[in-house]
């Protein structure tokens, strides 16, 4: 891994990143949305079967690079980005790679619960339907299964999976959304938040969901709780005014963090 | 600020909002009473259309005038006429007999002929014939007549026994010169032909358009400029319309006069702002959470909108479509400017036949002198009201039906 100058590797960082391959590999990106420049320079490594929380005040920038890694910013108009992110070494954002195909490969949850409103089975079904990955109703009933069963919601709603998605409570909601990210297949899961309009009971389960998840799929998880960073990931990235502040092991990060910056936002001096 | 000044304003405040209260029952009250005085006027005024009179007359159906053979050729109304004399003989006079004569309708005879045709046998008896009485006839027994001279009509109603029936002549007929015979299939079917080529082209070419601009076109300078000129021509009298139509369809393409064609034409220009911003406002309702959220599955970005967004906009669009339907409907102007203001008596068979709408029949009908052709037009006009909301309940049917929560 690369040490880029405005980011100082804590301790810890090295150790996680060495026992794990890099899934998403960023180099010198900027990000614009128009005239602004949301994202300067930025280069990081990010580890496969690991939870890596992005921090930062509001506007940071973090969320932005989120949305590059599965090139959600496309949709935005006048969003421009120059770099390079991989993912397993391939360039994303080449003119050949097919941004469809992309998205099955990284899943996203959002901030707000937004299940399609139609059936539990058919939010879940959806993805894996217009991707062809079920050869038959069989198939495609297993891959439900086994996908409510990941996100830790097929107890709850195995008696009533032809129900409306969007009557389910939020945390329900938002966990049936980990599980129609899961049944493409995924590599790479991205979450914005997902927590913030959850109460703290159903933030608790999907923060344990979340550490489960993260023995078979690379979590890129965005927060604004950063208790809830300590909880839940190996490895923090604090973000600045479009910039990389610091990226490294959660536990030095939030103990001994190496830049000033991070340190008086942790210590809650701003944002 | 002291208690008393705080108590002041407090008071100020709940007065003006019952203030603002008032005026909003007053408007309403004032509209429902518009509306109500309308309504009352137009069926008071339209009831009479939907009756007719006729008479119970003696005919004595003579062989030498009916061929067995072919009961079809034979003169009826002579045969009716001469009946219808013999009832008063003493009415011998050319004007008398001019008079009587004209109590009867053009169609008195038709059901006579009806009656011989199902059933030959009767050709040498006398039957009670049921014929059908004249427009001045029929306003006397409806009480509405403005002739001075009743006594021969009192005559016959001593002398004849008068029947009242239902005017199913009003829905089936065609247009005719006389009151009691114009009927309003011919409009009610034209109407139907030419909202159907209006919808089945706007439509279509609305929602496509509403889609493409809302979904996938790049925000530009062009498209800015689209989108200016689509709210502005929204705003464009009919009758702009009805011009263009004129030129382009009429002069420019040689299509036929007075055809539902182009009047659907005209009609689907004219809805299709209206069809394009309903849906457009329909499409930028649905929270943008749905699209990402397929996005994030790997949909593509036309997979998006057309698995997610578009089902849910469906319910607006619709809106849009009954909107643009009402208008279609109830337009008048740019179809006189095509032609479709003529007297036309025979229903239209096909989209290019000689045709006529509803709302014009109206016109038309407004403004001939015949007394009965008042109540005629506001029957028309009852008719055109009731398949407007008979349209619309399928419609809002359809939008609850579609509805769903998100």
């Amino acid at each position: 891994m690369d040490i880029q100058t405005s980011q100082i590797v804590t301790p810890g960082g090295p150790r996680i990143m060495a026992e794990r391959p890099v899934r998403i590999s960023a180099r010198d990106v900027n990000i614009y949305y128009g005239e602004k420049h949301a994202i300067k320079d930025l280069s990081i490594d990010i580890p496969d079967k690991a939870v890596s929380a992005f921090i930062g005040p509001s506007g940071c920038g973090k969320s932005t690079f989120l949305r590059a890694v599965n090139r959600m910013n496309d949709t935005i108009p006048g969003c421009r980005l120059t770099g390079a992110v991989r993912m397993d070494g391939r360039n994303i954002y080449e003119p050949n790679v097919d941004v469809v195909e992309l998205r099955s490969h990284v899943g996203m949850v959002f901030q707000k619960p937004n299940p399609f409103p139609k059936s539990i089975f058919e939010n879940v079904a959806y993805g894996p339907r217009i991707h062809g990955l079920a050869k038959s109703r069989a198939d495609l009933d297993g891959i439900v299964e086994s996908s409510l069963k990941k996100a830790g919601l097929f107890e709850e709603v195995k008696d009533r999976l032809h129900q409306s998605g969007t009557g389910l409570s939020g945390g329900q909601q938002q966990r049936l959304c980990i599980a129609r990210a899961i049944a493409v297949n995924p590599q790479v899961i991205l979450m914005d938040e997902p927590c913030s309009a959850l109460d703290p009971i159903a933030t608790a389960r999907i923060e344990e969901l979340i550490d489960e998840l993260r023995q078979n799929y690379c979590i890129i998880i965005v927060t604004h709780s950063m208790q809830q960073a300590a909880r839940v990931s190996q490895l923090t990235a604090f973000f600045h005014l479009g910039t990389l502040v610091e990226f490294g092991g959660t536990d030095e990060m939030f103990t001994t963090p190496k830049d000033k910056r991070t340190q008086d936002y942790i210590t809650g001096r701003f944002g | 600020m002291t208690d008393t000044a705080y108590q002041k304003l407090l008071i100020k405040r709940y007065a003006a909002e019952r203030r603002f209260r008032a005026y909003g029952a007053i408007a309403l009250i004032l509209t429902s009473v518009f509306l109500l005085y309308l309504l009352v006027d137009i069926v008071r005024k339209g009831w009479p259309a939907f009756v007719e009179h006729h008479a119970a007359l003696e005919v004595t159906l003579d062989a030498s005038q009916i061929d067995k053979a072919n009961p079809a050729a034979a003169d009826y109304l002579a045969i009716v006429k001469d009946a219808w004399r013999n009832q008063f003989p003493d009415l011998s006079s050319r004007t008398d007999r001019k008079q009587l004569n004209s109590l009867l309708s053009q169609d008195a005879a038709e059901n006579l002929r009806q009656q011989v045709i199902d059933n030959p046998g009767l050709i040498g008896q006398t039957v009670k014939a049921d014929v059908l009485l004249s427009d001045d006839a029929d306003l006397y027994f409806k009480g509405l007549s403005q002739e001075s001279d009743t006594t021969l009509l009192e005559r016959l109603k001593k002398q004849i026994e008068i029947t009242r029936h239902i005017s199913w002549r009003l829905l089936t007929n065609g247009d005719s010169r006389e009151p009691e015979l114009a009927g309003l299939r011919g409009a009610i079917v034209g109407s139907l032909l030419t909202v159907a080529v209006a919808l089945a082209l706007g439509l279509p070419l609305g929602i496509a358009a509403a889609i493409y601009l809302e979904q996938f076109a790049l925000r530009n300078r062009w498209t800015d400029v689209i989108e200016v000129n689509i709210n502005n021509l929204a705003a464009v009298p009919s009758i702009i319309f009805g011009l263009l139509g004129l030129a382009m369809f009429l002069n420019l393409f040689g299509m036929p006069r007075s055809a539902p064609l182009v009047g659907g034409l005209v009609l689907a220009l004219l809805v299709l702002p209206t069809i394009i911003i309903a849906s457009r406002a329909a499409l930028r309702a649905v929270p943008p959470s749905i699209k990402e959220a397929a996005l994030g599955v790997g949909a593509s970005h036309q997979q998006a909108v057309f698995h997610h967004v578009l089902p849910l906009a469906l319910p607006g669009i619709l809106t849009g479509a009954i909107l643009g339907m009402a208008r279609a409907f109830g337009e008048t102007a740019p179809l006189l400017m095509i032609g479709m203001v003529a007297f036309i008596a025979d229903v239209p068979q096909s989209f290019t036949d000689a045709a006529t709408v509803l709302p014009v029949q109206i016109y038309l009908w407004s403004d001939l002198p015949e007394l009965g052709f008042q109540s005629k037009t506001a029957a028309a006009i009852m008719v055109l009201i009731t398949i407007l909301f008979l349209l619309n309940g399928i419609a809002i049917y359809l939008r609850k039906k579609f509805e769903r929560r998100w």
